[in-house]
């Protein structure tokens, strides 16, 4: 295959830190507008399927020096090095290529067809942005679930039991946007006419997302800034969400630095 | 290996290629040989009808029937001369009368009752004397009820399928797609799969899944080799057909 200099597009999202409050929006956002199912009893959170996950962390010190910081985690939507042979530590595990680093928009696809449940996926994923199926969503606690199905959007296809499941980054919104253009005869897309549902709904202004590939996007003005970091950099995965933090043990602590190894370990060493 | 010596200086009795001729010529008696005969024909007499069972009662058994809940006769309505307020310059123009897009793009598919009742609206006039037409007023309009219609092409639940980027992008016509669905007199019975309960018409209705018509069939592959053909490669990524 030849080399690939990118993609067409490629879609990212940046996260400011300083904005985000915890509230969860996002998350409830994300479930409702993917059809992320619950089940009857929703009080194991480790079970719990959450495409958008929210983490807490704090610096480690005791009260009065105690600062808390939260962490909405998307699916990272990795891609590659730019020198052949690393893609997302997804695409290259999975033996059914049920997952896709599409090549156009370079988001991360998962096709639940496909799917043959192995859960290599699971294990290769640093950031535990995917997620197993172990019951079947709306139809497995009938009779309560009755009429459920009818709360579901049809632009997501619901899960079944045994697939693995991931944020997408609304995927379904880039066709919805896509198909809008067409009507209106245009074939690129204006900035924020797709966006992700979590982007839509944060109530803090904290997410912004946009084609990366664009320098007049506001991602692509927004990652320049030098408090912008990226989860386990020195994985070389290349995510496409960024965040932003001024807090520079946020930043250290994305890294997972051991506390004598404060430089990250660059990707050619890898 | 055929000239290899046996140590007592002999030449050795039967090399391997000899023997495998003297084995074919054996085969070839026992095929003409009375008992490999009835063989056979016990072999037939299994093949035959496992072909038969497989070819025509296996379909038959596989789909069920269903009829749809009227008769829609897209002749008529296509007929200029007796619907004279379907007009266009294409033929696609005239079918996107009922079949229309909205303004953000998305296809309405088939239409809703609301589009029947700008012509059938009266139950005290209607357009013409058949049963079908009354059981459409009385049924459907008067009450403001949709027709339960069964889709023929409704792809599975994973697939994302998009109308205008095939009709305003891609130029296509329905036909190529639909074939003659636009000219039929009266509806075929909904052909469903029992064991995937997708519509028939996605496998087509031929058993061997060859094809002759581009319609024929609209499966994963059918989707992907057109999108080959036209020189559209980009599209068969697995994200843009599957959501
Ligand atoms: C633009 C006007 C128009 C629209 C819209 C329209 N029809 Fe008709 N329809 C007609 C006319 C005209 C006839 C012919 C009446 C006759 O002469 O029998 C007809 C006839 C019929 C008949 C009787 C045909 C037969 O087989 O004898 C049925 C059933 C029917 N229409 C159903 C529908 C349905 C269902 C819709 C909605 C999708 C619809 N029509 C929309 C104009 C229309
Ligand atoms: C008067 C409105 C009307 C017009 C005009 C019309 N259709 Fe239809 N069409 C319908 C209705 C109602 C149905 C649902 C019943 C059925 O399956 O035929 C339908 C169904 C269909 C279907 C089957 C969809 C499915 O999967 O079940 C196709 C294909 C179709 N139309 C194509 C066309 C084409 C092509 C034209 C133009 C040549 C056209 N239609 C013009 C009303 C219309
Ligand atoms: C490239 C192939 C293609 C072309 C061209 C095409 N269709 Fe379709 N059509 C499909 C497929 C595939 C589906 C099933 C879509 C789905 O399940 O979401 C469909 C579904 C439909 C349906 C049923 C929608 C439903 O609710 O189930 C109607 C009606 C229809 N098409 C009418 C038309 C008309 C009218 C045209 C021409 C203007 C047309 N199609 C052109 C492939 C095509
Ligand atoms: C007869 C040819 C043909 C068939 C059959 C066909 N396509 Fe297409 N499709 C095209 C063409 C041509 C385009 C590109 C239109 C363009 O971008 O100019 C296209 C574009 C698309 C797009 C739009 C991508 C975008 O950028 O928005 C989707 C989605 C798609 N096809 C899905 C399907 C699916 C699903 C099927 C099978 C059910 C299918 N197509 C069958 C010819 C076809
Ligand atoms: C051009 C459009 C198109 C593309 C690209 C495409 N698919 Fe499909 N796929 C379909 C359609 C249409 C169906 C449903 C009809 C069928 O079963 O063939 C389907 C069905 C499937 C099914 C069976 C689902 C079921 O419930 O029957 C699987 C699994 C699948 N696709 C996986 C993939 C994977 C993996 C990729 C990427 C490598 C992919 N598809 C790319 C159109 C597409």
């Amino acid at each position: 295959m030849e080399k690939r200099e990118g993609h067409d597009n490629k879609y990212g999202m940046v996260i400011d830190l300083d904005k985000c409050t915890g509230c969860g929006t996002c998350m409830v956002a994300c479930a409702a507008e993917n059809n992320v199912t619950v089940r009857a009893d929703e009080s194991d959170k480790e079970r719990s399927i959450a495409w958008m996950q929210l983490y807490k962390i704090d610096n480690g010190r005791p009260f009065p020096d105690t600062e808390v910081c939260y962490f909405p985690r998307p699916c990272m939507h990795c891609d590659e090095d730019g020198r052949g042979g690393h893609h997302s530590p997804c695409v290259s595990v999975c033996v059914a290529t049920a997952t896709e680093l599409d090549p156009h928009t370079g988001i991360v696809s998962q096709i639940y067809a496909r799917c043959i449940g192995c859960r290599y996926c699971q294990a290769a994923c640093p950031y535990h942005a995917r997620y197993f199926n172990w019951w079947d969503g709306y139809s497995s606690f009938k009779p309560f679930s009755k009429g459920m199905e009818r709360s579901l959007s049809p632009e997501v296809s619901p899960r079944m039991r045994g697939v693995i499941e991931k944020c997408t980054f609304c995927h379904h919104r880039l066709m919805r946007a896509k198909t809008k253009a067409y009507a209106e005869n245009r074939r690129d897309l204006r900035e924020y006419e797709y966006i992700t549902a979590c982007t839509e709904a944060c109530p803090a202004r904290a997410i912004t997302f946009g084609d990366l590939n664009n320098p007049d996007h506001m991602v692509s003005r927004l990652i320049k800034n030098k408090n912008t970091f990226r989860l386990l950099e020195k994985l070389n995965t290349q995510p496409k969400v960024y965040y932003i933090s001024s807090k520079e043990w946020v930043r250290k602590l994305a890294d997972n630095y051991l506390p004598d190894q404060i430089k990250p370990v660059s990707g050619n060493d890898i | 290996m055929e000239n290899q010596r046996d140590p007592s200086g002999k030449t050795p009795g039967q090399g391997p290629l000899l023997s495998l001729i003297n084995k074919i010529k054996a085969l070839v008696k026992t095929i003409f040989s009375s008992s490999f005969k009835i063989g056979l024909v016990y072999f037939a007499a299994g093949l035959v009808p496992a072909l038969i069972i497989g070819w025509l009662f296996f379909p038959a058994l596989l789909y069920s029937k269903q009829t749809q809940p009227m008769n829609f006769n897209h002749a008529l309505h296509m007929d200029p001369e007796i619907v004279s307020e379907i007009q266009g310059d294409t033929e696609t123009e005239r079918c996107l009368y009922c079949h229309s897009f909205r303004n953000d793009g998305t296809f309405t598919g088939i239409p809703e009752i609301g589009v029947c009742s700008e012509c059938h609206k009266d139950d005290d006039f209607p357009l013409g004397e058949s049963e079908e037409e009354e059981l459409l007023i009385n049924e459907y309009v008067t009450n403001k009820r949709e027709i339960p219609w069964l889709s023929y092409s409704r792809q599975p639940d994973c697939v994302y399928f998009s109308h205008i980027a095939h009709i305003e992008l891609g130029k296509l016509e329905c036909t190529t797609c639909h074939g003659n669905r636009g000219k039929n007199q009266v509806l075929p019975a909904y052909e469903k799969n029992r064991i995937s309960g997708y519509s028939r018409n996605i496998w087509g209705k031929k058993i061997s899944g060859l094809k002759k018509d581009t319609w024929d069939s609209m499966k994963m592959d059918d989707c992907a080799a057109c999108h080959k053909e036209k020189g559209h490669e980009e599209n068969n990524a697995c994200f843009t057909c599957h959501k």
